[in-house]
Order: C-alpha cells, then sequence, then structure tokens
C-alpha cells in the first residue's frame, strides 16, 4: 500500500470537486492487482482510477511515486476511505502543521461551510469555527478561526477510556466513532472547546453513504463525539483540507513540519521562516499541550475587523453579540 | 442462641417485618411512581437522544453528574460511621449503624447509575472493559466504583448476618414459608458459636479497614475526573481531599436525617436519642470546619492571584450564581457550626434542620464545582443560542434526579421491613453497657 501512495503535493492543485464514491472494497481489489506486480507506471496510478467513471474531459497532472508526470481525467480519480484499523496509522514520514494568517482573514467562513458540506455536518456541530477575539480592552480585535490544534500532548487522548481517539505518527487526532461510548470526558479534557457532541441523530449524517472511516469523519453517529481531522483522506490523494481550499482570501496554510514546507493552495513557504518572520505562535502555549497548528498575527491586517460583519446570517451575527468588542461599538 | 435481651428487642420489630400498613403501601406506591416517571424520561432521553437535556457541547456534564457525586459522597456516611466507629469500639454507634450501611449500600446502587446516563452510546458499555485504557482516570473509576460496591455489600452482608440468624430462630414471628426460607438460606447456618463468632468478628475488622481505605480511594478518583483536566476551577491539587471531606461531610448530613425520620416514624426514641444526633451532629461540625477550609483555600487561592479564566469564574460564580455560593459555601458551613457548636441550639431537630440544609448546600456546591467551569472555558463561547452558552437543566433530568432519590428511600423502605433497622445482635451484646450507649 505505501508503495502507492502519491506524492501528497500534486503539482497543480487537482479539484475543487467531491470527492468520486467509490467503495472501499472496490479500492483494495484494484491496489492489490497494482501491487501483484505491475510494474509500469500506468498500472500504479490506476488503481486510483475509477476508469468506469465518465470522464469529464479536464485533465489533471499527478506525480507518480516513479517520479513520473502523468495525465489522468480529474472525474475519475477515487479518495479511497481507509478502514478504521488502517486509520491508527499515520501517513509514513509525515508530521502535519497549519498555519492560520490571522492577518488576511475577514470571517467569510468559506473554510466553515466547506468543511460542513464535505464532512456532512448539521448546523449544530462545527468543526471549524470562526471566533472574534479580543485579548484585552486596549488590544485589536482580530477574526480567529479555530480548527482542531492536534496537539502533541492531546489531553482527550489521554482521558478516553476505550481508545476511541488517538494520536497517530503523523501528528493527527483522530476519533473512531465506532468505539467512541460518548462518555464525553475528551470534551471537558480539551482546553480548546474544539471537541463537539452528537446529542442527537442529524439528517445530514445520512447524506453519506460510503462506508465510515475515522479519516473522513462521516458519516457521523448519535451520541458519540467528533472533531475537526485535518482531512487526512483528502491528503492520502495529494490534496489539501476542505477549509485550506473553501478559504478565498488564502487564510490557512497547510504542510509538513519536517519537509519545513507549508501552502494554502497558492502560496508556498518555508514554514520554519514564515513562523521566524512572521512572529508565528501558537494558542495557549501556556497550557503545554503543544498544538500542531500555528498562527501569525494579526498585524499589517488586509481587512478592517467591520468586514468580517459583512454578509453574515442573522444568526451567524448574533453570536458575536456578547463579545466586549461589539458591546463597545454599540455604546458608541 | 439468641440471647434474652436479644428476643426483647427482635420482639419490638417483628410489628414492622410482619406487617405493612396502608400509610406505609402508599408511600411504597408513590414512590414507585416516581421511579417509573424516572424512568420514562429515560425512554425519552434514548429514543430522542441527548438533546432532551439541558446538556450541549459547552456544558457537557449536568445535574447527572452533580448526583453521581452527591450519592458517591453519601454513600460514604456508611463506610465512615459504621467502619471507624467499628474500628475505635465506639459503643454509641450500635443502634445507628445499620442505618448507616443501608445509606452506603443504596447510595452506592444509585450513584453510578447518574454516570451512565451522561454516556452517549450505552449499547457501547461494555467498551469500558474490554478495550479499557488504564490511562483513563474512568477506568481507574470503573475499577474503584465496582471494587466499593463489592467491598461493601460483603461488609453489609456480615453486618447482618447475625440479624438474619436472628430471625430465623425467632418463632413467635409470623411471616410466610418462603420468607423464612430466605432467612435461612441468608443467615449461611450462623447459629452463633464461639468459633463462628470470632471468625465473624475477624472478617468484620478486616472489612470494615477495608471499607475505609476503598471509599477514600473511590472519592479521590471521582475528584481526580475533573482534576485531571486543564479547565479553570477544576485544574487543583485540593479536590481529591476536598472531595472526601465533602462525600463525609453530606454523608453526615444524611445520616441525620435518616435517623430522625425512623426515629418517628418507627417510634425508636428509646434506641436513638439525642446523644446519637449530638454525636453524628459533632461530626458533621468537624466536617464543616474542614470543608469551609478546603473550600476557602480554593477559592482563595483562585481570587488572590488570579489567571484571567480563574478571573472568569470567579466573576460567574459571584454574579449569576451569587445565592447559590452564599448557600452552598457560607451558610452549609456556618449553620451546622452554630446549632452543633452552641448548646443552647443544640436540639434533635434543630441539629436535623441544619442537616437538611447541609445537603441542599452539598448538591449546590457540586453544582457549583461542575456546571459555571463549562461555562467559562477557555475560548469564549460565541453562540447565538442561549441553550448552548448557559446550563438549563430539562424536566428529563429533574425526573430522573427525583427518581434516584425516590429509588433512596424506597429501599430504604423495603429494607427496614426485611430486617430490622437497629441491629439487634449488636445492641444485645453489651446489655451492661445499655446505659452509656443510649444514655
Amino acid at each position: 500500500m505505501k508503495s502507492l501512495t502519491l506524492n501528497p503535493f500534486p503539482l497543480k492543485e487537482a479539484t475543487d470537486g467531491q470527492p468520486k464514491k467509490s467503495s472501499r472494497r472496490d479500492f483494495l481489489k484494484k491496489s492489490l492487482v497494482a501491487g501483484a506486480g505491475v510494474v509500469a507506471t500506468g498500472g500504479l496510478i490506476e488503481a486510483y482510477l475509477d476508469t468506469s467513471a465518465a470522464e469529464s474531459g479536464e485533465k489533471v497532472k499527478v506525480l507518480t511515486t516513479t517520479g513520473e508526470i502523468v495525465e489522468v481525467d480529474k472525474s475519475q480519480i477515487k479518495y479511497p476511505r481507509i478502514s478504521r484499523k488502517e486509520s491508527h496509522q499515520g501517513i509514513p514520514g509525515k508530521k502535519f502543521v497549519m498555519v492560520i494568517d490571522l492577518a488576511r482573514c475577514k470571517n467569510a467562513r468559506a473554510c466553515v461551510e466547506g468543511c460542513q458540506k464535505a464532512h456532512h455536518l448539521p448546523k449544530d456541530q462545527e468543526f471549524m469555527k470562526v471566533y472574534l477575539l479580543q485579548d484585552t480592552e486596549n488590544t485589536a480585535p482580530y477574526w480567529f478561526p479555530k480548527p482542531c490544534f492536534h496537539c502533541d500532548n492531546p489531553l482527550c487522548v489521554s482521558v478516553c477510556p476505550v481508545g476511541a481517539t488517538y494520536k497517530r505518527s503523523d501528528g493527527i487526532v483522530l476519533i473512531d466513532n465506532e468505539r467512541c461510548i460518548g462518555c464525553k470526558f475528551c470534551i471537558t479534557g480539551c482546553p480548546y472547546s474544539t471537541r463537539v457532541f452528537a446529542w442527537r441523530h442529524y439528517e445530514e449524517f445520512d447524506e453519506d453513504t460510503q462506508p465510515y472511516s475515522p479519516e473522513a469523519s462521516s458519516p457521523g453517529v448519535e451520541g458519540t463525539v467528533s472533531k475537526c481531522d485535518f482531512c487526512p483522506d483528502l491528503i492520502r490523494v495529494g490534496k489539501l483540507p476542505y477549509c485550506v481550499t473553501s478559504c478565498p482570501m488564502g487564510v490557512i496554510y497547510f504542510g509538513d513540519i519536517d519537509e519545513d514546507v507549508v501552502t494554502n493552495g497558492a502560496e508556498t513557504y518555508q514554514f520554519s521562516k514564515l513562523i521566524r518572520e512572521r512572529a508565528g505562535y501558537r494558542y495557549l502555549e501556556i497550557l503545554g499541550t503543544r498544538p500542531s497548528v500555528y498562527y501569525l498575527p494579526p498585524v499589517e491586517r488586509q481587512f478592517p475587523v467591520d468586514r468580517g460583519f459583512d454578509g453574515l446570517n442573522e444568526e451567524v451575527e448574533k453570536r458575536y453579540e456578547s463579545t466586549p468588542y461589539v458591546q463597545k461599538q454599540r455604546r458608541k | 442462641m439468641a440471647s434474652e435481651k436479644e428476643l426483647t428487642l427482635l420482639k419490638e420489630f417483628t410489628p414492622q417485618i410482619e406487617h405493612t400498613n396502608i400509610k406505609q403501601t402508599v408511600w411504597m406506591i408513590f414512590l414507585a411512581a416516581v421511579i417509573v416517571l424516572g424512568f420514562y424520561a429515560l425512554y425519552v432521553q434514548i429514543t430522542e437522544g441527548h438533546i432532551v437535556t439541558g446538556m450541549r457541547d459547552n456544558v457537557v456534564w449536568g445535574i447527572y453528574i452533580v448526583n453521581f457525586i452527591f450519592f458517591m459522597g453519601i454513600s460514604y456516611a456508611g463506610a465512615l460511621i459504621s467502619g471507624t466507629l467499628h474500628l475505635f469500639k465506639a459503643e454509641w454507634r450500635k443502634p445507628i449503624i445499620r442505618i448507616a450501611e443501608f445509606i452506603t449500600i443504596i447510595a452506592l446502587l444509585i450513584g453510578p447509575c447518574y454516570i451512565l446516563l451522561c454516556i452517549g452510546r450505552l449499547d457501547r458499555l461494555y467498551y469500558l472493559v474490554i478495550f479499557g485504557r488504564i490511562q483513563s482516570p474512568i477506568t481507574w473509576d470503573v475499577i474503584a466504583i465496582s471494587t466499593d460496591i463489592f467491598g461493601c455489600l460483603i461488609f453489609l452482608y456480615l453486618a447482618l448476618l447475625r440479624d438474619i440468624a436472628a430471625i430465623r430462630d425467632f418463632q413467635e414471628i409470623r411471616i410466610p414459608k418462603w420468607k423464612r426460607k430466605i432467612y435461612t438460606f441468608l443467615a449461611l447456618g450462623y447459629t452463633g458459636t464461639p468459633e463462628q463468632k470470632e471468625r465473624l468478628h475477624k472478617a468484620t475488622d478486616i472489612m470494615a479497614a477495608m471499607v475505609i481505605a476503598i471509599a477514600v480511594i473511590v472519592y479521590s478518583v471521582l475528584a481526580w475526573i475533573f482534576s485531571v483536566t486543564l479547565q479553570p476551577g477544576w485544574h487543583s491539587t485540593i479536590f481529591g481531599p476536598y472531595f472526601v471531606i465533602a462525600a463525609v461531610f453530606s454523608g453526615c448530613g444524611v445520616m441525620i436525617v435518616v435517623m430522625w425520620l425512623f426515629r418517628k416514624i418507627y417510634h425508636l426514641e428509646k434506641y436513638i436519642t439525642i446523644k446519637h444526633f449530638v454525636n453524628v451532629g459533632v461530626l458533621m461540625l468537624i466536617l464543616a470546619a474542614l470543608f469551609g477550609y478546603f473550600t476557602f483555600s480554593d477559592y482563595l487561592t483562585k481570587w488572590y492571584g488570579s489567571e484571567r479564566n480563574d478571573e472568569l469564574l470567579i466573576n460567574l460564580l459571584f454574579d449569576k450564581y451569587y445565592w447559590l455560593f452564599i448557600l452552598s459555601n457560607y451558610i452549609g458551613v456556618l449553620l451546622p457550626m452554630i446549632v452543633v457548636g452552641i448548646k443552647k441550639f443544640r436540639t434533635i431537630n434543630n441539629i436535623t434542620i441544619s442537616a437538611i440544609i447541609v445537603i441542599l448546600a452539598l448538591w449546590v456546591n457540586r453544582y457549583l464545582i461542575v456546571v459555571p467551569t463549562l461555562e467559562s472555558p477557555y475560548l469564549p463561547i460565541q453562540d447565538s443560542r442561549p441553550a448552548w452558552i448557559f446550563y438549563n437543566s430539562t424536566w428529563i433530568e429533574w425526573a430522573l434526579t427525583a427518581a434516584g432519590v425516590a429509588f433512596f428511600a424506597l429501599a430504604f423502605t423495603i429494607g427496614s421491613k426485611l430486617i430490622p433497622i437497629i441491629n439487634v445482635s449488636e445492641l444485645a451484646e453489651s446489655p451492661q453497657e445499655e446505659e452509656k450507649i443510649l444514655e
């Protein structure tokens, strides 16, 4: 299986569309065929292609493990789901990191919507949340997109009584909702209010007809906990997480800390240099959880903070009503 | 062989075991109805999901966990009063130890049920055993509580054994044959030979010591569930001993109230006297002082050198929860100290009233530990739905709380119908000391 892994970062962003549906068995069968001595590049690529699907005519270039660039049809690319057992293994040789540029965020909420849609989440459950923060009265308010921090010292993992949530070698913290008993201890363990609980069954859960995989965090199950997963199912096929590709401002960078590279799809930076030059930091470092998500402070901003209120629906706008910033604006 | 004294004592309790009067029947039917309502609430919760409770993503634990801590706490009363007093051979304990043991075992059966109500997937409960991870404080809890239940059951059984044998041998009592058969079976052939007495005594001593130790562990582990997290207000080193003290404190309160009830209903004025109320009251006074000291230390340090989130929590406690905070941490501490401490106020009724206040105060104290902390997380709650910002318990949760209390009362009533509510054998053992015990 390892030898089949495509480069996680394709030369050209492959597609923005929804993952093609395909059964896991189908995928396994094809990869077995591919593994059984098919040496040709085409054979290796085939494992990730659903040749029975109609060609859209739109071609994308992908890099194979043998270093060749091949052109394939966009609609034929398969995004297979890894089984629960396999999902315990991290993607070999990787250590993922996210950088969020607060200077660019204007609360467009595209990351939230993209994530919700792709993970088949109801309104009550947001893996990505956008906060309006203001550290003190005299400091500037700023928009703060918050995914799961995929901590290197994750308390949620420590406290889980059944091992339903786990830390992988590639740094990703996942939840297996077929193991989760719903005790919610991890929710109280997480100091960043990242985890959400399925308080009832939601219709959105039924939209996903593919078999469940912790890497996809979908379909959701009533009575279990879920959260942002860094989209390892996309990373495996060389795509960036949904929030990264949905953001119109390029706020969110994703990459590998060992390779020292992060990209938002359009721009690619050397991670260490970016953090050094832009004084990147991690939120609430004092708690000792060692997050994998870094923030670039909101300096020389591209948008005034008030732009974040533009075009918000009433429900979302109401969320920020109790913040000191909005209260102050009101008084003026 | 039952002594003369034992027989007279048994005779006195015979009516309770033989008959159930109409009042008691109505009472039990009422309790059963409350329990049935609780089961209906549970059915609604299971079919419609946890959305029917007041719990949401921020306040994920509500009054179920408060009840869990509360019932586990009062179960401690028996462990302490009966265990410690047994080991110290305090003679005055004899008329009240059965009540203490009943409290322990019944509360211990109710408590863990409340944690189950918080679990989203009850169908996967057995995962706790087959996939249990020893790193998780919940696994510690599972081990500790199951050990505690087991230990307490053995301890209670040992304490009951002699009375069961006494009823079996008591010919005058008119009970159906099958009941007598059960007594015979449960008595395990105990006839009171010196050898049996010696063995029973040794076993009770060992179990008394064990039960005390296990109860300390259970309560500390329960506290660690909170204090191992990073949440402001929970992440405190003092929580283990604080919870243990609070547990015994609430247990003493329940002890006094139950003593008062049985004294009135079963006319036990002869056996449960002012001495018992004062002695347990003094115990409650000492624990009130300790509890007040722990509470004060905990909140003083949070308030004085406060981190931002401690400050938010303190502000919340002294704003939204002001009166509850005053009740639980001022009145609940000072009232028992005044009532028991000043001789003039030290009457049976006064002590009982202060015990009721103590029970309420400690329930609220646990509520103030669980809920406000979850309402003031590190990242401010930004939500438009009031239900997702502040916790508002629903009728489902209250129905199940009432069911727990009703079960407690029902089990106590039934228990007192099966076995004398006063330990007859122990009391009969030292007739020459009777005055010292009853005074």
